[in-house]
């Protein structure tokens, strides 16, 4: 008889008050009672409705039955069937939109928590001595991979598992993509990133530091030095400003420098050399993860305020339901229904506030949100010492700039068809958000996984 | 790893370094940098890259140990490795079609200066290149820039070294002299290219200069280096380094460069404590 409590088994976490002063992890994970507990909601309902909403169709409640018998490691090698970053996606996927929107458990009461039991299973494995994969015996074929975030981590997992050899190339100096300079510490802690690149690595994957594809060779330059298929996951980099005056001034970042500083370049930690400039005041405009996690970042930097401002209600919030609700636990204040109209800055150019409009909510805009409209004379300021735009990023241009025959669209965008990520480019499949423009990790697995089926069946079909 | 093939002090304070780094040497066209990371947890700095070697894959960098982490590079020595080195980074100068140039180089930007007067030379292009100094005593590169230009003219702030003048009045002569330029080059501080642009603009001859902003990730990540260009926001790193020095908004430039000069003080001073400590470690 399954566990019929409504509610999910809390998972403990710090005190808000506490762990908005570290960068340590904020919840903690189920212990094995708790996880059997949890395990015992689910209803193994036999159309499984649950698997449907998963970008990358994990067996789910296969993997949670083997929970609730106690057998963490075969639960984990369950999820390993389909997924490559467990440890990840159970931390960072919006689940109340993807599997435990669909769960039936849903109806009446929460969802069976299917992150959490996710996550406690990958940590389990990780921590019990989980076998070492082991590197499959080659096919012969080459595949290259540029950018080695969510999408092309996930594609160079799938590809070596079929045995072919995979190169990642990768700009930046660590792998992992918005995994390791996006999201925070104390959401993601970087050590489980680089045990599941240290896995692939076990594979055989082989991986490409401080190499810019476009500049330090192009893809027509790689297609020469053999590689038989391409997969272009290059990511969403570019910052969107906000097109306000005063956006230059000092003080003001992108969400995306900001997190950069403090997570990849480890400006956190006391003795770092990247500088950060340490705000008393800060206002993070955008209303997403990433806007979060720049707010819940700068509450750790030590600022006294923090406001999130954003143009429409708490309604429409983007983000996840876990990150508002731990944003407002820790002291960040939303301004909900408030848009920017100039920083404001003193004779050094240094912000000093942030002048903002009063919004409503009107008929409904193309994206079917109701469109937020000015209130007339309803100009405030607000006292700040620095601004973080955090209103969105578009495609890298580099790889479009430098690649002849890869058509894009309006936006930058690669145009890739969604089922295969084939391009218009011969043997170049791309996926994750250099094809849809910003969107979340497990979107950008799911693409990254129907690639490296799609290359490995236009490799095969070459023969 | 990437190792210091050579290393050569040209003043007191800026070195030369040649680095072993095969995958940018194939690739670097005067006008591009590299970023480096000095060691693990190091911070990323961007260079302008002033040589390249694609025989033997040597890309020279010339720095001037002014940060914690240009006196850290300075203190290695060859055959020691950097941790990171990534590059061609930011668009190549557009040299084709010049016939005749002037190159304006401040200081240190001499040293970018010089691959492109190189590079214009080789081509047949006639190259005037005024390379300004504060003294006598910082000069570098004078051979080497001697060879890469028509005319060479050596100037200083404080007359240690032929004329006391400043770039400007040099190029202002020149145009005034019946030079007519296809193009002026200006690489130095950012003050110096504002003088520059401002002296060709009532003449309307191009001026191009290279924007050497604060970058982080250097790949149009992160949007620390936009500058004001003609009205809208550039980002140095993959729409420059070079614009249009009559586009340019200069002032608002230099105030985002001194954004974080405490912290960078603070930097160096911490470093400094640090070397002391080690250098007693090692007695």
């Amino acid at each position: 008889m399954a566990n019929m409590n409504p509610n999910k088994v809390p998972m403990p976490e710090q005190a808000p008050n506490v762990r908005n002063k570290n960068f340590d992890e904020v919840t903690l994970g189920y212990t094995p009672e708790m996880a059997i507990e949890e395990a015992q909601r689910c209803l193994n309902c036999k159309h499984k409705p649950c698997i449907s909403g998963c970008p990358v169709q994990v067996k789910i409640p296969e993997f949670i039955a083997l929970v609730a018998e106690g057998k963490f490691l075969e639960a984990a090698a369950k999820i390993k069937e389909t997924s490559a970053l467990p440890a990840v996606c159970g931390r960072v996927c919006p689940q109340e939109t993807q599997c435990e929107q669909k769960c039936v458990r849903g109806i009446k009461g929460e969802a069976v928590a299917i992150g959490r039991l996710e996550r406690f299973v990958a940590d389990y494995a990780r921590a019990h001595g989980e076998e070492k994969a082991s590197k499959p015996a080659p096919n012969g074929h080459k595949c290259a991979i540029i950018g080695a975030g969510p999408a092309g981590l996930t594609c160079a997992g799938d590809l070596a598992r079929m045995g072919y050899q995979v190169t990642v190339f990768e700009a930046l100096h660590i792998a992992g993509g918005v995994l390791m300079y996006g999201i925070p510490e104390f959401r993601l802690p970087k050590e489980i990133v680089q045990k599941e690149i240290d896995t692939l690595k076990d594979l055989g994957v082989e991986f490409v530091l401080n190499f810019v594809v476009g500049r330090s060779e192009t893809i027509d330059e790689l297609f020469e030095d053999g590689y038989e298929a391409i997969f272009v996951g290059s990511g969403a980099g570019l910052p969107t400003f906000m097109g306000v005056p005063g956006e230059n001034a000092n003080g003001v970042y992108s969400a995306n420098e900001y997190l950069t500083r403090i997570n990849l370049m480890k400006a956190y930690q006391n003795d770092a050399e990247t500088p950060i400039f340490h705000a008393r005041k800060i206002a993070v405009v955008g209303g997403g993860n990433v806007a979060m996690d720049a707010a819940r970042c700068a509450k750790r930097m030590g600022a006294d305020d923090v406001y999130i401002v954003y143009r429409r209600s708490e309604n429409e919030l983007p983000a996840r339901l876990e990150e508002i609700h731990h944003a407002k636990e820790e002291g960040v204040v939303f301004k909900f229904l408030t848009a920017p109209l100039e920083v404001l800055v003193d004779e050094n150019y240094n912000v000093t506030g942030l002048k903002c409009q009063q919004m409503e909510l009107g008929e409904p805009d193309e994206s079917g949100r109701r469109r937020p409209v000015p209130v007339e004379g309803s100009e405030f300021t607000l006292d700040l010492d620095c601004v973080i735009a955090a209103i969105g990023t578009t495609p890298n241009p580099l790889i479009r700039h430098t690649t002849p025959g890869l058509d894009t669209n309006r936006k930058g965008c690669i145009i890739a068809d969604d089922e295969h990520g084939i391009t218009s480019k011969e043997g170049v499949f791309a996926g994750g958000d250099a094809v849809t423009g910003a969107a979340t990790v497990i979107l950008a697995m799911g693409a990254g996984k129907r690639a490296a089926a799609a290359m490995d069946e236009y490799i095969k079909s070459k023969q | 790893m990437y190792q210091i093939l050579k290393k050569q002090t040209l003043n007191a304070n800026t070195k030369l370094m040649v680095i072993d780094a095969p995958h940018v040497a194939r690739k670097a066209e005067p006008g591009q940098f590299i970023i480096l990371r000095v060691s693990e947890d190091g911070e990323r700095i961007p260079l302008t890259i002033a040589e390249y070697n694609r025989e033997t894959g040597a890309v020279t960098i010339i720095f001037q140990e002014v940060g914690a982490t240009t006196i850290a590079l300075g203190a290695l020595n060859e055959g020691d490795c950097l941790h990171d080195f990534v590059g061609p980074l930011g668009k190549a100068s557009e040299l084709e079609g010049l016939k005749k140039v002037a190159v304006v180089g401040g200081g240190l930007g001499c040293a970018i200066a010089y691959p492109q007067a190189k590079k214009l030379h080789e081509m047949g292009c006639e190259v005037d290149l005024i390379a300004g100094f504060r003294n006598k005593d910082i000069i570098i590169l004078e051979d080497e820039m001697r060879a890469a230009s028509t005319n060479l003219y050596i100037v200083t702030d404080d007359g240690s070294n032929g004329r006391k003048a400043l770039v400007t009045e040099v190029l202002k002569e020149l145009i005034d002299a019946g030079n007519q330029y296809d193009a002026v080059i200006a690489i130095g501080p950012m003050i110096m290219m504002k003088f520059v642009a401002e002296t060709t603009r009532p003449y309307g001859i191009k001026t191009i200069v290279s924007m050497n902003t604060i970058m982080v990730d250097g790949t149009g990540m992160c949007g620390c280096c936009r500058l004001t260009v003609g009205g809208e926001t550039k980002f140095a790193c993959v729409d420059g380094p070079d614009f249009d020095g009559h586009l340019v908004d200069f002032d608002s430039a230099m105030r985002r460069s001194a954004m974080y000069k405490a912290q960078e003080k603070q930097a160096v001073e911490r470093r400094e404590a640090h070397c002391n400590l080690f250098k007693m470690e090692v007695k």
